[in-house]
């Protein structure tokens, strides 16, 4: 499950973010009029067609897969939280009609009216993540419902989508699809505007993705650190862990990599922030932040994996805000899209960085809850189906995803490599 | 009453799913089946129908097992232990499916490279509904015991069983009928192509024929719940209504009235899943699953019942408006 999720994930990051790009192009298109624009927001469409046919199967297949993998978690918690997904199912298939209307009506639809569906498409896409980011978030901060004598009762679906984590996941998760989606399509046309400086599609592709980016990457981090502090509250040893803080102390520094040993409660290696910890947790350099001593061993996630997927979150993040203040300056020195040789080059070097971070960041959220996968209510091994211990199905379901993993990459690419030549007879009619 | 509004939710998307998915599976099916000088003249036509509303018949799959799971949350998890194994089988046939589906509309045009497509994307139309006839064949056998919320007949039970399996063949001959149907009625197809698929339309659609007593004669034995159901005072009207939407269908091709034949094949399956669903009532999974027992708490049936309601007002007028769209002329030259 956590690989299928992992493989749809990237899906769902670009499936908000594409139709998003795709629409901002149009729009432009449609006040200045320059066909490059059209061209661009073609291209994305059809980028975004291949993406959402997979993940239309990806998804059909971990809809099933919850209840193959954990039958016990979806009885209990499907009635709770099946609603996000229901929602979830009419948000895409909003999604599937309207960018039916924008792939089929570039020449049957008035361009404004076509412009609409791409809206409606990139806001469908985006809903569908929060649908779903809703339902995650429940399993870290469950509400709307009540436990008596073992038998839940009380359930209020409204109440537990509106959980207290999910503000703070939704919000996070959706700017993480922007930055992840920006900075990844700005590596590809940074790639081509190295080759070529005056191609003007992909110069403008990069404007357009690089804006998106460098717009959403600082607000990620604040966001980030709002996240942090909501987990404090709501999850005590998922902070502790994604810090190896063992011991509760006041003051507590933050550590930096390392590598926690949870037999001696130490963290070896690691790079020493003082007072770091209760600095950004609480915003308050003496504040006492809870350690994972206070906790039952048998309640701790691993605190390794949990500690590194995060510092490799926070890592990316800084890494993307600081290419991002860069570009911005530079934007604004050359009042154009910047097209330094070095700048272009680190572009093309942070490609990979937002899906990393993603995939870190739902490591830390995932491997964080552990052992639960209610936090607080249910463990993970009640949760699992009882079929030859899930060795088979999870073997099985592997191979599929490696193999879609294979159709998407191939595609693409291959779809890149045709597409390159009318973006260069374009450069000479638009020029 | 909510149970009941929410199961005739699911009724009504299964069947939306039948009649659209349905097609496209039988649409595969012709495609590895084309020969002829015309071969590649019908799969381009087969292509053509599907290409453009194939993601969104899909949303019905997904439907269907979102309403399970939310209104149904015990009867979803029953459904997918006992019949994990065909239920996993069945998830690859979608993807192998899809993948080459996609493949074959993105990749290069060649003809090597596309044929190879081509098989895989037949042989998986094969495989997928036969799965999922037998899957919900495997529903009535009243084989799968779940004691005290306990699966007690392991993971082979019910879905290897001679009934299961006519159930199976009855899917796939099912839509292969529905997708030759279709071919007909399409009238940007070129003529010849469209007489080779009343052919092929008015042998399948026979063929269903047999099998449809083959599945009855097994049910006897293999699902005797349902067999009681089917011989219940309104069984005759529901057999006999089905029957003639059967024959309407046939005629109506034989005299190459294709619209017409096409509006009685959707109304042959609706009344083929609609007579299932109510041999089945109120079991979900027979004996002991119920739409009773294993219905979520009323708020949330009374939610999704809201948000079903909601969806369908939104959502059924664009959907109408898009094949609209799709049956004009002109094919799209941008993307
Ligand atoms: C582009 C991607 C990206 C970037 C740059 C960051 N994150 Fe993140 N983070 C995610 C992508 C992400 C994510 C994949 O979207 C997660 C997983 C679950 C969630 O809600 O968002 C996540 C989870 C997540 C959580 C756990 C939330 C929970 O379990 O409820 C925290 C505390 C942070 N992040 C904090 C940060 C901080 C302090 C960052 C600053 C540098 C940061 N993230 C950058
Ligand atoms: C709605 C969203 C999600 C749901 C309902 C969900 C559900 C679950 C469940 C039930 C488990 C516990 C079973 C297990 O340990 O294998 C789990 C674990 C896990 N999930 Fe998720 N998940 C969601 C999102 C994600 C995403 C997007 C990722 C992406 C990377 C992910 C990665 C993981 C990983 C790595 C584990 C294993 C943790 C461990 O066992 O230590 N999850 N998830
Ligand atoms: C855990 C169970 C999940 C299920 C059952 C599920 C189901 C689905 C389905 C059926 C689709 C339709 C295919 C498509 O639109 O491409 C889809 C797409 C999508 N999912 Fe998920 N999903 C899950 C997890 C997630 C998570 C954790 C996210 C996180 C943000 C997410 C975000 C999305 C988005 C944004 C789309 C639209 C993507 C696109 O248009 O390409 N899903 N999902």
């Amino acid at each position: 499950m956590g690989m299928s999720l992992g493989f749809h994930i990237i899906f769902a990051a670009l499936g908000i973010g594409l139709p998003v790009l795709m629409a901002i192009s149009e729009g432009i298109y449609l006040r200045t009029r320059r066909p490059v624009f059209l061209e661009l927001s073609k291209r994305w469409s059809r980028g975004a067609a291949i993406l959402f046919a997979v993940g239309a199967v990806s998804g059909t297949v971990l809809a099933f897969e919850l209840g193959l993998l954990w039958p016990g978690f979806m009885e209990k918690a499907g009635a709770i939280i099946g609603m996000p997904f229901s929602l979830e199912g009419f948000a895409f298939f909003t999604e599937a009609i309207f960018l039916g209307f924008y792939l089929a009506g570039w020449n049957r639809l008035s361009p404004f009216v076509h412009w609409l569906c791409g809206v409606i498409v990139a806001i469908s896409g985006t809903l569908s993540g929060i649908f779903v980011v809703t339902a995650n978030a429940w399993m870290n901060a469950p509400a709307g419902f009540k436990v008596v004598d073992g038998k839940i009762t009380d359930i209020d679906p409204i109440a537990a989508m509106l959980n207290p984590a999910s503000f703070h996941e939704v919000l996070h998760m959706t700017l993480a699809a922007f930055v992840a989606t920006g900075f990844a399509v700005a590596a590809i046309h940074a790639f081509f505007v190295l080759r070529d400086r005056q191609n003007s599609f992909h110069r403008s592709a990069l404007g357009i993705a690089l804006a998106l980016g460098c717009i959403s990457a600082p607000l990620q981090i604040i966001s980030g650190d709002f996240s942090a502090r909501s987990v404090a509250k709501l999850q005590p040893a998922k902070l502790a862990a994604m810090e190896a803080n063992y011991k509760t102390q006041t003051g507590a520094p933050l550590r930096l990599g390392g590598i926690p040993d949870s037999e001696s409660q130490t963290n070896p290696y690691a790079l020493t922030i003082p007072r770091g910890l209760s600095l950004l947790s609480t915003h308050d350099p003496h504040a006492k932040v809870i350690g994972l001593e206070e906790f039952p061993r048998r309640d701790w996630p691993n605190v390794r994996v949990v500690h590194w997927a995060f510092d490799l979150m926070v890592g990316a993040g800084t890494a993307l805000l600081i290419l991002s203040i860069l570009a911005g300056w530079s934007a604004w020195k050359c009042r154009g899209v910047p097209d330094g040789k070095w700048l272009l080059r680190a572009l093309v070097a942070a490609g990979p960085l937002g899906f990393l971070a993603i995939e870190a960041g739902w490591v830390v959220t995932e491997v964080g809850r552990q052992p639960w996968i209610i936090y607080g209510v249910m463990r993970t091994e009640e949760a699992v189906t009882p079929i030859g211990k899930i060795a088979i199905p999870f073997f099985a379901f592997t191979i599929l995803y490696i193999f879609l993993a294979f159709v998407v990459f191939y595609l693409l690419r291959r779809q890149f490599m045709i597409t390159e030549k009318p973006a260069e007879q374009l450069v000479t009619t638009d020029a | 009453m909510l149970e009941l509004i929410v199961a005739g939710f699911m009724c009504v998307a299964l069947i939306f799913y039948a009649v659209t998915g349905g097609a496209d599976f039988g649409g595969g099916m012709w495609d590895l089946l084309a020969t002829g000088p015309r071969a590649s003249a019908q799969r381009n036509a087969i292509a053509k129908a599907i290409g453009p509303i194939w993601e969104a018949d899909h949303v019905w799959l997904i439907l269907v097992i979102v309403i399970l799971f939310t209104g149904f949350p015990r009867g979803f998890s029953g459904l997918t232990t006992a019949l994990n194994i065909p239920m996993t089988l069945m998830l690859f046939g979608i993807v192998l499916r899809g993948a080459a589906f996609i493949f074959r509309k993105y990749d290069v045009k060649s003809e090597k490279i596309q044929s190879r497509w081509s098989t895989l994307f037949g042989a998986a139309s094969f495989f997928t509904p036969f799965i999922q006839g037998l899957t919900l064949g495997a529903l009535s056998t009243g084989q799968i015991r779940i004691i005290d919320g306990r699966l007690t007949t392991g993971f082979f039970a019910g879905w290897l069983t001679p009934f299961a399996i006519a159930c199976g063949f009855f899917a796939l001959a099912l839509f292969a009928f529905l997708a030759a149907t279709y071919l007909t009625a399409d009238p940007s197809a070129d003529p010849d192509v469209r007489k080779e698929f009343r052919l092929r339309a008015l042998w399948s659609g026979s063929v269903l024929a047999p099998i449809a007593f083959v599945v009855f004669l097994t049910s006897k034995q293999g699902a005797p719940a349902m067999y009681q159901g089917l011989t219940q005072w309104w069984a005759p009207f529901l057999i006999g209504a089905t029957l003639c939407f059967a024959i309407a269908a046939l005629a109506s091709l034989w005299l190459r009235r294709f619209a017409l034949a096409r509006i009685a094949a959707i109304g042959e399956v609706t009344l083929i899943l609609g007579g299932w669903s109510l041999s089945q009532f109120p079991r979900l999974i027979t004996p002991d699953i119920t739409i009773y027992n294993a219905a979520a708490p009323a708020i949330t049936l009374r939610l999704l019942i809201y948000a079903l309601v909601a969806g369908t007002i939104i959502l059924f007028p664009s959907l109408f408006f898009l094949f609209r769209i799709f049956k004009g002329k002109a094919v799209e030259s941008g993307a």
